[in-house]
């Protein structure tokens, strides 16, 4: 990127001053940043969406924002899946935000199979006609080969119950993380197929700036960005908005 | 990614020794490899560059040249300085004289505070104090609760609730009382995470550490932390006044230099390392470790430390008096992969040998765990006899054996010649002899080694 900037401004396309090769810099972080952008896909009958991330990125909470949205901005019925059996209480968890979003909850005991918890999800939302499925899954460190075989396992078994599902798999990435985004990224998008990021907790002074990264080296864009604790704190991302943050002083 | 640093450098200084003199370009050179492997690592900037300011005086000053290698002297100055920077060896947790000891634990949300809650409770018991118990402050987070119930339930610590409705000031000064009266060793406060620009809770938690006078304050930083942790740690350290930091998610593969910026900005030592998703991966934090991991050179000591933790002696010894009788059976040979095994996946250990990211076929390679399976499962599908004498495998068994482990015949037969070949070894070197080196390649040919696979 800054070598693109450096050649316009030697071939005198962007002026040699301070404020013009700032914006333009901008222009260029937007653009890269809205790589393959598009919106969540929601045309599924119901349109099955599976979170997937590292431990501790914000999957649950994002599930409860965007169950909460989608229920109560756009009047849709929506089931969550409790598929996260591994940690203790994340269950709970998620039957809090399902209460809290309206919507309804499908789990089963702790160390049960998350393939199977999606699976009676997706069968109970065609059988009752609901508009939208949110998988959760454990949190998982991408180094760890057999959690991410699991991973694949999920997205097969729903397909199974529905071809064509998951319809949008969405990767929780922390903004505080540096480098090791990337890799992350990466390795999920192999085990999982990830169609889009939510950039959770960027209400604190983290930029997300590994997004860039990821958005240039593996094509995949941003699609939500988190930034709050609240129901509400959910919004589409928007690449000016972030370039301009990105530049801006701390 | 990044290539090995020590490579790098002596690539970068390979031509030094033939010059016979280590000019100031040559150290600037080494200096950017370094900076941009710290920088790889999440190293904060400001603290790369006056790291690298220091270590360049060194490199200059110091007898690089004299040595054989210059680029293997400068990787020891910077392991040397890295160790230095992360605190040294053995810094400790303060306990209290009398009464209960009160560990109070911060951070952002999701680095993992509840987990290390249970993981601390569970190290401190194994450590010589009985009666650990927790309470629970996180009334924000949906089910934090319950979570910390249930894992301070497994860990067998008693948790301080009041459900979600209390306030965590009042939670956490009902709990101290408590744990007085009850006479708990420790009491280890959880805390809602919070997000260091939140001055309302961060207020609150300065007023948790007010009422509960503890004698620890830590502070749980994720290792794949990036630039943002030193911002992050002075925060907390303003709020919190925190004596120490535990690392989490240290099983991943992030290089932790947050680790370094946290320590080097608020001068606070890394004390914990929590490192996978079971309760018992939790332990002393060891800088020298650390800097290797940064460098990106391995960590044999923590792989010794966890064969030694996985292999029971009694076994070892017992197979070691079977080896010598030369009684050494499929059986044996089941238990044996099976301890390793335990150490975790195989590419992961083959991760903390030193050198093996410079191995050219063995990077970015996976272990096929899946020939290991099928072996197991073959020995599995065998009768005690036939484990026992593998000799009886004929036809038959033979058919029995391979339906029964979804494998085919000559799998089966594979593996028992093998098996036939690691005894006669065995034998030659229970008499004394080496085995030859025919022997040897022999084995190493072997149908059932693990093969290599390419990502």
């Amino acid at each position: 990127m800054v070598e693109r900037l450096e050649h316009e401004v030697e071939a005198g396309t962007v002026p040699a001053d301070g404020e013009a090769v700032q914006a333009r810099l901008i222009e260029i972080l937007a653009e890269v940043a809205a790589t393959a952008r598009a919106p969540i896909d929601l045309s599924g009958e119901p349109a099955v969406l599976l979170m997937v991330g590292v431990n501790g990125t914000g999957k649950t909470t994002t599930i409860g924002k965007i169950a909460w949205h989608l229920s109560k901005e756009f009047g849709l019925s929506v089931v969550l899946a409790a598929g996260d059996t591994y940690r203790a209480a994340a269950a709970e968890q998620l039957a809090e935000w399902a209460d809290r979003a309206g919507a309804e909850l499908v789990r089963a005991e702790e160390g049960a199979d998350p393939g199977a918890v999606a699976f009676d999800a997706v069968e109970a939302a065609r059988a009752r006609g609901a508009d939208v499925v949110i998988v959760d899954t454990a949190g998982r460190l991408h180094t760890q080969t057999n959690l991410m075989e699991e991973l694949s396992k999920v997205r097969r078994v729903i397909a199974k119950q529905m071809p064509g599902a998951p319809h949008e798999t969405l990767l929780s990435i922390d903004a505080t993380t540096g480098q090791n985004g990337l890799r992350q990224a990466k390795i999920f998008a192999e085990a999982a197929e990830v169609d889009g990021v939510v950039l959770t907790k960027l209400d604190g002074t983290a930029k997300g700036g590994i997004v860039l990264a990821i958005a240039d080296e593996l094509g995949i864009p941003v699609k939500l960005i988190g930034t709050g604790e609240t129901l509400e704190d959910l919004r589409p991302f928007d690449p000016t908005d972030f370039a301009n943050a990105l530049l801006a002083p701390s | 990614m990044f290539d090995q640093l020590s490579d790098r450098l002596q690539a970068t200084l390979s031509d030094v020794r033939s010059r016979g003199k280590l000019s100031e370009s040559d150290v600037d050179a080494a200096m950017r490899e370094i900076r941009l492997a710290l920088l790889e690592a999440d190293v904060n900037f400001k603290v790369v560059k006056t790291f690298t300011a220091t270590l360049k005086e060194r490199c200059l000053g110091a007898d690089v040249l004299g040595s054989l290698d210059p680029g293997q002297q400068v990787i020891k100055i910077v392991n040397e300085e890295l160790t230095g920077l992360m605190g040294g060896t053995g810094s400790e947790l303060a306990f209290a004289s009398s009464g209960p000891t009160v560990i109070l634990m911060a951070g952002l949300q999701g680095s993992g505070k509840t987990t290390a809650c249970a993981k601390l409770a569970r190290f401190l018991r194994e450590n010589g104090k009985k009666d650990v118990a927790l309470a629970a402050c996180d009334v924000y987070r949906p089910a934090a609760v319950d979570q910390l119930v249930t894992v301070g339930g497994r860990v067998g610590a008693h948790v301080y609730e009041k459900g979600t409705d209390a306030d965590p000031v009042e939670i956490a000064a009902w709990a101290l009382e408590q744990a007085r009266t009850e006479r708990r060793d420790v009491l280890i406060v959880d805390t809602a995470g919070r997000l260091h620009v939140d001055q309302e809770l961060m207020e609150e938690l300065s007023q948790i550490r007010k009422r509960v006078k503890p004698h620890d304050v830590l502070l749980v930083v994720d290792a794949m932390t990036g630039q943002d942790a030193v911002g992050v740690a002075e925060f907390f350290a303003e709020a919190a006044e925190f004596d120490g930091v535990v690392m989490s998610k240290l099983d991943g593969d992030a290089r932790g230099g947050a680790a370094l910026s946290v320590k080097a900005v608020t001068g606070k030592p890394i004390l914990f390392a929590s490192t996978g998703e079971k309760l018992e991966a939790f332990d002393r934090f060891h800088p020298d470790r650390m800097a290797s991991r940064i460098l990106g050179m391995g960590d044999v000591l923590s792989l010794i430390e966890k064969a030694e933790q996985q292999i029971d002696e009694d076994q070892a010894a017992d197979l070691e008096r079977k080896l010598r009788k030369n009684q050494f059976t499929l059986e044996d040979m089941l238990q044996q992969m099976r301890q390793v095994r335990k150490m975790g996946p195989l590419s992961g250990i083959l991760g903390m040998l030193p050198g093996m990211g410079a191995m050219k076929q063995l990077k970015n390679a996976d272990i096929d765990e899946g020939q290991l399976d099928r072996v197991e499962a073959i020995i599995l599908s065998m009768t005690p006899q036939e484990r026992a004498n593998p000799g009886l495998i004929k036809g038959s068994r033979r058919k029995r054996i391979a339906n029964g482990s979804g494998t085919r015949p000559q799998q089966v037969n594979q593996l028992i010649k093998q098996f036939d070949q690691m005894r006669k070894m065995m034998r030659h070197m229970a008499s004394g002899k080496m085995p030859d080196a025919q022997q040897l390649a022999a084995m190493s040919g072997g149908a059932q080694r693990p093969k290599v696979r390419r990502r």
